[in-house]
């Protein structure tokens, strides 16, 4: 219980410096800096109260430069040396060895399939269950249960999923849901409904979905910058469009094996799907308390006119709630945009990013402390970094409008 | 500026006001559709059922695993451990030369085979031979070679009987498909937390994990305490670009600080250990509590203070005395997402905390190198992760109203 004796005295030296620290350093200023008598009390008070500020502020400031922009710096500064040759400037090498590596190709194609996939899904379902659970007399019941996986880590998480994706020799028994589940599927009239038709369904309702965004994207009027937004939100949706009528076809035409127990974490490409189902299972809680809250806050009178006006459910949830909400589903969106980029753990804990599952941080975490390649560890920092930015300028431009 | 701020002001108050209604039991009739009621209804009960069923399958499995022996983890489903399971087994009986008791010209061994193998249940059907373990029905009498017979009832009480040369040699085997009842066990429990001599125990990384959350949750608070303080009520040149500059800080990837923060401690003699991870904690959960200590500060009735300056209080006072104490709420939410944040961290604590010797390894690291080397025994790897997330979910499931308030004011709007 060493550490445990550690961690006690942290916490006394921690916080009694803390308020020692401040409360010192006021009387320091107030009694010997500046005193607040003599021929120059009115100045001194004066100036004692513009230096408190920065009292209050020194600790918070200082943990802040020193380990989040201070390090922001530094990862630039050594993404740009090599190790190996004594720290050597080596310009963009790192760089250009870095963008040779299929790894990391991966690594981009799978955080954008993230990117696509774990914010679109967690709000979506965050969303839904938010309006649900409004209108039922159990719905609180119902929502702590979906917010619940937000406290389990990523790393329990991805335990709990492993025990579901598990698949034992055929003809033993399953012990993995998933695989229970699909041997029940012999290439019947059943498997052809829920394997085949289902899923077209499913993909034809997102390309008509991600189409009549994209409709209301092109409506947009605006300047310069709304006309590159568009083209490339355009763009973006034709693509979408596409990948998801392919797959359409894919899906027809596949053949697939039924009655196999699936080895699921290691079928390149859909195994992706496995890992964000994981993320999607922890994010929809936070979508949904978030939504949830902004859908109680829309004015009553709204929808008691839209009733009035013989408005049906659908229609009152989808143009006049959804309308309304738009600017918190945008904060729910980038808010698990940021935690999709930064996510490690259940990579790391499931497949190591093994089986064509690598993201950009494990990505990231195997160069710095497996290869002890820092350079290329440094600028696969810097690419999340990169990825991010627009997020954070966003943020910044908000709060700045919210504070004038 | 002092205007602004009171309009801010009410608008957070006002806001926080709808946002207290959320989880409480009140309804609001007008949320949904007012009055009418839709034919629509149960079509959203069941669909919410099937979404919450969907929600909690997985942490139940992993639950329920918990409490299973391997064997049987690894010979059924979960879900079968619910109801009745069948398991088939081999028994028997007992050893003819030291049991037998002559019963006329006949030998007869008698006793039962479920209580000594140690197993539990009620046989259902069995047999003599592998090819064919369900030949009898438990009672019914199987004539086996020459004048031998065996019977064994539902309980597993058997008679075995035959001629002197018949009874002899080794016990008579019983191919037997016992109905047990659910059966669960603490062993793994007992064996991953009171059991000193595993290795692969829980128990220190358990501590470890408490040793890093607590100093890692408490320093972070009192810092961004004061700086909120000033952020919110003092007024100096630079504030905004400060509260700016937090809000951006606020998405900082921490990948970012691994290597130049390693370097830095390594530089200055603090090492991979406690001190090193606090210090990290500390740093990256500064902005998030500035933010939303700020944020709630910035909302507390003008008035108060402003009559407290009057008489003569310091920043000081009005801090310790006044403001600290009606922003609970505040502090609440941001201590319980610092100690989910950092309980549940992963990356932290390998790259700060654990060095070579693995002394300091905390629960999410013993988990993930559990899934390496034990893949398979579910029971183990159950257990832990279970063990890891029981402290979060209490406190999830007793805070967790603070926890929303936390998440309300926290997403950047």
């Amino acid at each position: 219980m060493d550490a445990a004796l550690l961690g006690l005295t942290t916490i006394i030296v921690g916080v009694g410096g803390c308020l020692g620290y401040f409360y010192f350093s006021n009387v320091f200023l107030d009694k010997v800096l500046f005193p607040a008598k003599g021929p120059n009390a009115g100045r001194n008070i004066n100036r004692a109260n513009q230096i408190r500020p920065w009292l209050f502020l020194f600790p918070a400031m200082f943990a802040l430069g020193l380990y989040l922009g201070y390090p922001v710096f530094e990862t630039l500064r050594l993404s740009l040396l090599d190790r190996d040759q004594g720290n050597a400037f080596v310009g963009l090498a790192n760089y250009q060895q870095m963008f040779a590596e299929a790894k990391f190709w991966e690594a981009m194609r799978n955080n954008m399939l993230w990117l696509i996939v774990v914010p679109a899904t967690s709000t979506a379902f965050g969303l839904l269950v938010a309006q649900l659970t409004d209108r039922i007399s159990w719905g609180n019941i119902a929502k702590s249960i979906i917010f619940m996986p937000m406290a389990i880590s990523f790393v329990g998480a991805s335990v709990i999923f492993k025990l579901i994706y598990d698949a034992r020799p055929e003809d033993t028994a399953q012990i993995g849901v998933l695989n229970a589940v699909w041997v029940q599927f012999e290439g019947g009239i059943g498997s052809f409904i829920f394997l085949k038709i289902l899923p077209v369904i499913l993909l034809i309702a997102f390309a008509g979905v991600v189409a009549y965004v994209g409709y209301l994207i092109l409506r947009l009027r605006g300047g310069l910058w709304t006309t590159f937004f568009k083209a490339g939100a355009g763009v973006f949706v034709a693509w979408l469009v596409f990948l998801s009528l392919k797959s359409v076809l894919g899906v027809m035409t596949a053949d697939l094996p039924y009655g196999e127990p699936q080895q699921w974490l290691t079928i390149p490409f859909y195994n992706n799907f496995f890992l964000m189902v994981v993320l999607i299972w922890i994010q929809t809680g936070f979508a949904m308390v978030i939504l949830s809250a902004a859908l109680r806050g829309i004015p009553e009178e709204t929808v008691e006119a839209a009733i009035v006006d013989g408005a049906n459910p659908f229609q009152i949830f989808f143009k006049i709630k959804v309308p309304q909400i738009m600017p918190t589903i945008v904060v729910v969106w980038t808010t698990i945009t940021l935690t999709v980029l930064k996510v490690f753990d259940i990579v790391f804990a499931m497949t190591n990013g093994q089986w064509q599952t690598q993201v950009l941080a494990n990505y990231m975490y195997d160069k710095l402390f497996r290869a002890n390649d820092w350079g290329v560890g440094s600028a696969a920092a810097i690419i999340i970094m990169l990825l991010v930015s627009p997020i954070l300028i966003w943020n910044i431009y908000n709060a700045r409008k919210e504070m004038r | 500026m002092a205007d602004q701020n009171a309009d801010r002001g009410t608008i957070v108050a006002g806001s926080q006001q709808f946002l207290r209604g959320l989880f409480s039991s009140k309804r609001e009739s007008a949320s949904g559709i007012a009055g009418s009621k839709s034919s629509l209804t149960w079509v959203v009960h069941i669909s919410v059922l099937a979404l919450v069923l969907l929600w909690i399958f997985p942490t139940v499995g992993l639950f329920v695993s918990s409490f299973r022996t391997g064997d049987q983890i690894a010979t059924s489903g979960w879900w079968a451990a619910l109801g009745e399971s069948q398991q088939n087994i081999v028994l028997r009986a007992a050893d003819p030369d030291d049991n037998r008791v002559a019963d006329g010209d006949m030998f007869v061994v008698e006793g039962n085979l479920l209580d000594a193998e140690g197993a539990s249940g009620t046989i259902t059907v069995w047999g003599t031979s592998s090819r064919a373990i369900d030949a009898y029905t438990a009672g019914e009498i199987a004539e086996l070679k020459g004048t031998e017979t065996i019977t064994v009832d539902a309980q597993g009480n058997y008679t075995w009987r035959g001629s002197e040369d018949e009874i002899s040699g080794r016990g008579q085997r019983v191919f037997a498909t016992i109905t047990a009842p659910p059966e669960f066990t603490f062993e793994n429990y007992d064996s991953m937390l009171f059991d000193p001599t595993n290795s692969e125990g829980m128990t220190k990384a358990f501590f470890n994990t408490l040793t890093v959350t607590i100093p890692a949750t408490i320093i972070p608070i009192v810092i961004a305490a004061f700086a909120a303080y000033a952020l919110a009520w003092m007024e100096f040149p630079g504030r905004a670009l400060l509260i700016a500059a937090v809000v951006g800080l606020l998405v900082v990837p921490l990948q970012l600080a691994l290597i130049p923060l390693l370097k830095l401690h390594l530089g200055v003699g603090i090492g991979k250990g406690y001190l090193g991870v606090w210090l990290a904690h500390t740093g990256f959960g500064m902005p998030l509590a500035i933010y939303l200590l700020r944020n709630y500060m910035v909302g507390l009735p003008r008035d108060i203070i402003e009559n407290a300056k009057v008489d003569g209080a310091t920043d000081f006072q009005i801090f310790t005395k006044i403001i600290l104490p009606l922003s609970f709420p505040a502090l609440a939410a941001f201590s319980i997402f610092q100690f989910l944040w950092t309980w549940n961290d992963l990356l932290v604590a390998k790259v700060f905390l654990i060095d070579a010797t693995g002394q300091t390894t905390v629960m999410t690291n013993q988990i993930t190198e559990l899934l390496g080397t034990r893949g398979g025994n579910w029971e183990i790897l159950a257990t832990a992760a279970f063990v890891s997330i029981a402290v979060p979910l209490v406190v999830f499931f007793a805070m967790q109203r603070y926890l929303v308030r936390g998440l309300l004011a926290g997403s950047v709007k």
